[in-house]
């Protein structure tokens, strides 16, 4: 699968209270819950991102709750995949879970991109591409069980099928 | 062949298998699944999706609503609605309602739910302070609680072990919350990522089942994937009494090896502050000295256990709140605001002009009962400081010890409990 799209810049340590304040957690609706993605540290996000655009964060984005409200938001705004120099833990396995595009990047990436610019990706390869002068940067793999829950469209498909072999 | 570390072994027996390795990805069983009024939500339409009739055990499923209960508004009531419902269809046994729940990490211990050994995944990143009776417990997403529901299985990455000795006895007015506070303050908050914390030590082996409870609580703090004390004669005496069944407790090899090993003499260790907008911003308190405070929060699963209550009436007892100051106080659980009330905490907390509250996590996420206003300075026992997390993106949060929390609601700026108890 390819993406191409836009780019949302953000930094080190972005928490899932910034991507989708506690406050709005009383609904489940991913639709819903966009409408407030990274508003007390982006106030712009939500009305400006376009179907399609991409987040790039630098270190341990996701970081804190394990709301799965976070990726859902996220998801619900368009953003076709987040790649990041690293994920926390639980927002890592959250995004893989409900089918949400992540990949880990190169140092280097994340400090070459401005905010605005476009990438390609390729996501089954793990490949990235700057579009402003072609340069390539390779994601690191996922391993083999998770690219198997990524093929079936998330976890519970993934259960679904183990289900019927039971 | 080394030895392994309490956690591989842990995962290894839940996965059936002689031995693991870090990096391993494992699919083990579980020993309880948890899920809270805004995670199981998610989680049950998820598993909804599935069409199963029952989840794998009813005895195994733990629901609690406490993030925005007693319902903070009709969507809030709605959710609790939800997990009530699907509580009473599929024979959820351990269903905590209002009047008889408590904040879910002080509640399940408590309840005797958590027993060495165990493994345990929570719909809630706080999960990890199970660790502290010896468990291997981890936060999780929704879709993971109801994949939980369904097979009573969840896959994870065998974390390596980073190891944290604490030498040295600690100072008065100094405790759990310093320590843990201190550590991520050294690491950062990404120092522990997908790792397993290991705490230990001379300190450790002194420090009471509540401090335990608060250090293992934070682990998330640092990005850890658990964090954990091995079981001793303190972990024993709290689990006599409580409901939990026989349990084999385990332990790490003497040559089990460890990613890093810290060695931290907290002798001299200050009450810690950590400053916003992260936990890992601590400093000793003297540095946080003079910060005028408008709110001040003593409770939560980090810090809302009735050793934290003791602390903080000891401060409290024949003084009163700062004229500019609202101090909330929130027993943890309904079990201990009946003992705080028995001891007399409670009417101390009033006289002393307190806000007591039936237990909520509320203010700690910014949910309700304490939301601040923009501009606005909360200092809280509570685990995360983060921009917008206690209301306002323009306010901001000072984490604390009980002692520290209830001598700044009394002097009206942030200061060292000996400050105001002399």
């Amino acid at each position: 699968m390819i993406i191409e799209g836009k780019v949302w810049l953000f930094g080190d340590n972005v928490d899932t209270d910034a991507i989708i304040p506690a406050r709005y957690l009383s609904s489940t609706d991913p639709v819903e819950l966009a409408r407030h993605c990274m508003e007390d540290i982006s106030p712009e996000f939500a009305g400006d991102v376009q179907e399609g655009d991409l987040i790039v964060g630098g270190n341990n984005f996701g970081c804190g709750s394990s709301r799965e409200h976070a990726p859902l938001a996220i998801k619900g705004a368009g953003v076709s995949c987040v790649v990041a120099r690293s994920f926390a833990r639980i927002f890592y396995r959250n995004a893989i879970n409900i089918g949400l595009p992540i990949l880990e990047c190169p140092d280097e990436l994340a400090h070459a991109l401005s905010p605005g610019e476009s990438l390609r990706v390729d996501l089954h390869r793990g490949l990235i591409t700057r579009l402003s002068d072609g340069s390539c940067f390779q994601a690191a793999p996922f391993p083999p069980f998770m690219g198997e829950i990524i093929r079936q469209g998330g976890l519970i498909e993934y259960v679904r099928e183990r289900i019927k072999n039971i | 062949m080394t030895g392994q570390t309490m956690v591989e072994k842990i995962l290894a027996r839940g996965a059936g298998k002689e031995r693991v390795q870090p990096g391993e990805l494992v699919n083990v069983k579980v020993d309880l699944a948890l899920g809270n009024d805004i995670t199981a939500p998610v989680a049950i339409k998820e598993f909804t999706r599935l069409g199963l009739k029952r989840v794998f055990d009813p005895d195994r499923v733990v629901l609690v609503p406490d993030h925005f209960t007693p319902n903070r508004d009709i969507a809030a009531a709605e959710q609790a609605q939800l997990l009530r419902r699907f509580a009473g269809d599929y024979g959820i046994k351990h269903y905590f309602e209002v009047g008889r729940m408590g904040v879910e990490h002080a509640l399940l211990p408590e309840q005797g739910l958590v027993r060495p050994g165990d493994i345990i995944i929570g719909a809630d990143s706080h999960t990890c302070t199970y660790g502290a009776l010896g468990a291997f417990a981890t936060g999780v997403g929704s879709t993971d609680l109801a994949a939980a529901m369904a097979l009573g299985e969840a896959w994870f990455k065998v974390p390596s072990t980073i190891r944290f000795v604490f030498e040295g006895t600690l100072p008065p007015w100094v405790g759990g919350k310093d320590l843990i506070l201190y550590t991520i303050g050294q690491i950062g908050v990404e120092g522990a990522r997908y790792r397993a914390m290991a705490f230990c030590g001379p300190t450790i082996n002194n420090l009471s089942m509540d401090g335990r409870l608060t250090m293992a609580n934070m682990a998330i703090e640092a990005g850890g994937k658990c964090g954990y004390m091995e079981p001793d004669q303190i972990t024993f005496s709290y689990l006599e009494g409580r409901t939990g069944g026989p349990f084999s407790a385990v332990y790490g090899d003497p040559d089990a090896e460890y990613e890093q090993t810290y060695h931290f003499d907290v002798s001299r260790l200050q009450p810690q502050v950590a400053f916003p907008p992260a936990p890992d911003n601590s400093r000793p308190v003297a540095e946080a000295s003079g910060i005028q405070i408008d709110q001040v929060v003593i409770g939560s699963c980090t810090n809302g256990r009735l050793e934290d209550l003791r602390a903080a009436a000891l401060v409290l007892k024949g003084r009163r709140v700062h004229p500019r100051v609202r101090l909330l106080i929130i027993p943890a659980t309904q079990l201990i605001y009946r003992q705080a009330l028995e001891e007399g905490l409670l009417a101390t907390f009033i006289e002393a002009e307190a806000a007591v509250s039936t237990p909520t996590c509320g203010p700690c996420l910014g949910g309700h009962m304490g939301i601040l206003a923009r501009g606005e300075k909360a200092l809280a026992t509570t685990n995360r400081n983060f921009v917008g997390r206690m209301g306002h993106a323009e306010s901001e949060v000072y984490l604390c010890n009980p002692a520290v929390a209830a001598a700044s609601a009394v002097a009206g700026q942030i200061v060292h409990p000996e400050e105001v108890v002399r």
